[in-house]
């Protein structure tokens, strides 16, 4: 890998789904669910995802995981083409351990009969991060109280924990293995407020003890926003926005992003501007719109957007938009 | 006369032995017509069971201990099942949390509404029936409303489902709305569409009672607050008491904990710990284990409601003068 450059890159990442179809002479559609998505996540920054249901966050991350094959495209991680963990076995169990994921639901991933501590140490002796099992024993009870829970919680079963604890259990488990990337998909949504900021500072704290990148992935931009150093946003996809975090307010952003900031009811009770209401529902991810993803929606569509796909334009240093009308120069 | 006042009101539930815990405990507030009442706080405060006593609709674990629910100045809590049945879905509607369990899946949409408009008259002619169904699916922006009419829920996207839900919670025209979490499994750009649908029926409509953990959503549409914690209202007051001027630890922590659009990215201040289960609640405040302002007579007594300031009514012995409400 060259220095400074990216720890991994995601380079047209297209995941579509084959629709069952109903009659046989039926032509094969598909779920557009990802679709040329390119990006860069560089070693010690977090970097955001947002979009609404249905958008493709899980998925992306499931195909750069290779949870799931991607349909075409390339991932590269540490400058090695790691498409679908086409690598040789050794090599795979090393991108098991240092890519990991948080699943969004923390629960649904835990056996309800196997105790805490012993479903934490299993991946750690099968990856090669304990030599025996008292080791694997001793570094569990200390990763459970770094992320603040008690060390007795190792003998205890997944059902006498809150959503917040299981959310650190998840936290745990994945720590283990000695990760580099951790993608933590809406690792922190069915949280109670009070709890989520509990969750987000260690997540914060965790990054720094132990070096680490993070692909945060969320519906909530506050929360996204808040957590991450870049975001890309997406819809029915696609890429539609990356900006450094600073840059979700500026008047290049995207009219989508323009949106989604402006749908957010603000906890305050300073005078509102005026929203922006999008009409209507997200499109089907099966027969996405021609031209801009977003046009049946966008408040600033010009009859060019219904047939052109836009590029992906950088509007100012790092600041990339998928909408030719926020280039500026016009 | 306000429209809806609880009085000392106090729920609980009883396990298989047949002892009582307590839930709601002496919760107090009263809304009037045309205003929006919002009730707030995190997973497990009690909310739900707060507009399900109102209902009359409660799960069968649950008793009623003490205190009054008054609505049009008639107790609920004493009326018949059957003057219940009278009131509920006319005069006191309610849109609840799952959306998608409380449509029928088998009955078309026109249906479904056109049932709720008849049980309360029953002597509509049936084109009557059908003008009113439509306009109140075009009064939530649904578009084709005519067309919508004979399609069945699972053709409606979750939005579109959430908008039927609220049609079909004011086509009687109701005294109160109360809208349990009507936005929270929704998109926000969904969401947006709903909060602007229900800013335009505050004006025609009574009173709303608006149960919802999204501080935003409070601020959106409320004049009035209730924070509520472990079953007890912790602090209430106008909107711009408690937005501006929250006193409760509790409030406070709420506040400052969540991330929003403008926040720096120093830790945020959070509250340690979770909301207790109703068998974890202490003696005194319920919040003391968490508040870092605890001192020991919170570990021993029920911090009392007092009125510190005009309509701002506060429960923590940090306020301990006050007249007593
Ligand atoms: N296994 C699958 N088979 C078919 N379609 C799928 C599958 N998994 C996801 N999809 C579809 O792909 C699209 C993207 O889904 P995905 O779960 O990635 O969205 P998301 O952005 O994570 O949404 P959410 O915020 O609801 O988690 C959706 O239209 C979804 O229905
Ligand atoms: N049958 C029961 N026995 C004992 N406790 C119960 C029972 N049913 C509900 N509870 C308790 O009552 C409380 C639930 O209150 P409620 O549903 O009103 O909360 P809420 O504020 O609406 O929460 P949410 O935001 O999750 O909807 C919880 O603490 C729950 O444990
Ligand atoms: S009564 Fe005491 S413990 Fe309760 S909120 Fe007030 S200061 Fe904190
Ligand atoms: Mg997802
Ligand atoms: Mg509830």
């Amino acid at each position: 890998m060259e220095k400074g450059g990216p720890l991994l890159k995601v380079e047209h990442l297209t995941k579509l789904f084959p629709v069952k179809k109903t009659r046989f002479f039926e032509e094969q559609r598909h779920v557009h669910a990802v679709e040329d998505v390119s990006f860069e996540l560089y070693e010690g920054e977090t970097l955001g995802i947002v979009g609404e249901s249905g958008s493709g966050k899980s998925t992306l991350a499931r195909a750069i995981l290779a949870l799931t094959k991607v349909t075409s495209g390339t991932v590269i991680y540490r400058g090695e083409d790691i498409t679908d963990f086409r690598v040789p076995p050794a090599k795979r169990k090393l991108l098991h351990s240092e890519l990991q994921m948080i699943f969004q639901d923390p629960y649904a991933s835990l056996n309800p009969k196997i105790k805490i501590g012993e479903a934490i140490c299993e991946p750690m002796l099968a990856n090669g991060q304990a030599r025996n099992h008292d080791e694997a024993v001793k570094k569990t009870r200390h990763l459970l109280e770094i992320v603040g829970l008690r060390a007795e919680c190792f003998d205890r079963f997944p059902h006498e924990f809150s959503g917040g604890q299981r959310q650190r259990i998840g936290i745990v488990r994945a720590l283990a293995v000695n990760p580099r990337v951790l993608f933590c998909d809406e690792s922190v949504s069915a949280l109670d407020v009070s709890v989520q900021a509990q969750v987000l500072n260690l997540f914060n704290a965790l990054k720094k003890e132990f070096n680490l990148t993070y692909v945060f992935i969320g519906h909530d931009l506050a929360v996204i926003r808040y957590i991450s150093d870049r975001i890309l946003v997406m819809y029915l996809g696609k890429v539609m926005e990356i900006a450094r975090y600073d840059q979700l307010f500026s008047d290049r952003a995207h009219p989508y992003t323009k949106a989604l900031v402006s749908a957010i009811p603000e906890p305050s009770t300073a005078a509102r501007k005026e929203r922006i209401i999008l009409e209507g529902d997200i499109p089907s991810a099966v027969n996405p719109p021609e031209g801009c993803r977003f046009c049946q929606r966008c408040f600033m569509a010009r009859p060019e957007c219904f047939e052109v796909e836009p590029d992906f334009y950088e509007v100012e240093p790092g600041h990339f938009v998928r909408c030719p009308y926020m280039k500026g120069g016009e | 006369m306000p429209l809806v006042e609880f009085h000392n009101y106090s729920m609980g539930f009883k396990d298989d032995d047949g002892n009582v815990s307590n839930l709601i405990d002496n919760l107090s507030f009263s809304i009037d017509e045309g205003k929006a009442l919002g009730v707030v706080g995190e997973s497990g405060c009690g909310k739900s069971m707060t507009s399900l006593s109102l209902m009359r609709l409660l799960p069968d674990a649950a008793v009623v201990q003490s205190g009054k629910i008054l609505f049009d100045g008639k107790n609920v809590l004493e009326m018949s099942e059957k003057e219940m049945e009278v009131i509920r879905g006319n005069r006191l509607s309610m849109i609840f949390q799952e959306p998608m369990t409380s449509l029928n899946p088998v009955l078309t949409i026109g249906n479904q509404i056109g049932e709720c408009l008849l049980l309360h008259h029953p002597d509509l002619a049936p084109d009557e029936i059908r003008a009113r169904t439509i306009r109140s699916l075009e009064s939530v922006g649904i578009n084709n409303a005519e067309a919508r009419l004979s399609q069945y829920p699972h053709e409606f996207s979750g939005g579109m489902r959430q908008r039927v839900m609220i049609a079909m919670a004011i086509i009687n025209h109701p005294a109160l709305l109360i809208a349990d979490e009507p936005t929270t499994a929704l998109d926000v750009t969904i969401q947006a569409q709903i909060l602007d649908i229900m800013k335009g029926l505050k004006g025609d409509s009574g009173g709303l009672m608006m149960v919802t953990h999204n501080l935003g959503v409070v601020a959106e549409i409320c004049e009035e607050v209730v924070v509520m914690y472990a079953g007890r209202a912790v602090e209430r007051g106008t909107l711009k008491a408690i937005f501006d001027e929250p006193l409760h630890p509790y409030t406070i922590g709420l506040m400052s904990s969540i991330p929003t659009m403008t926040s720096d990215k120093s830790e945020l201040p959070a509250i340690p710990g979770s909301v207790p289960t109703i068998y974890d609640f202490g003696k005194g405040c319920r919040f003391a284990d968490r508040c870092s302002k605890c001192m020991e007579r919170c570990m021993r007594e029920v911090p009392k409601s007092l009125l510190v300031g005009k309509d701002h009514i506060v429960a923590c012995w940090l306020y301990p003068e006050g007249e007593v409400v």
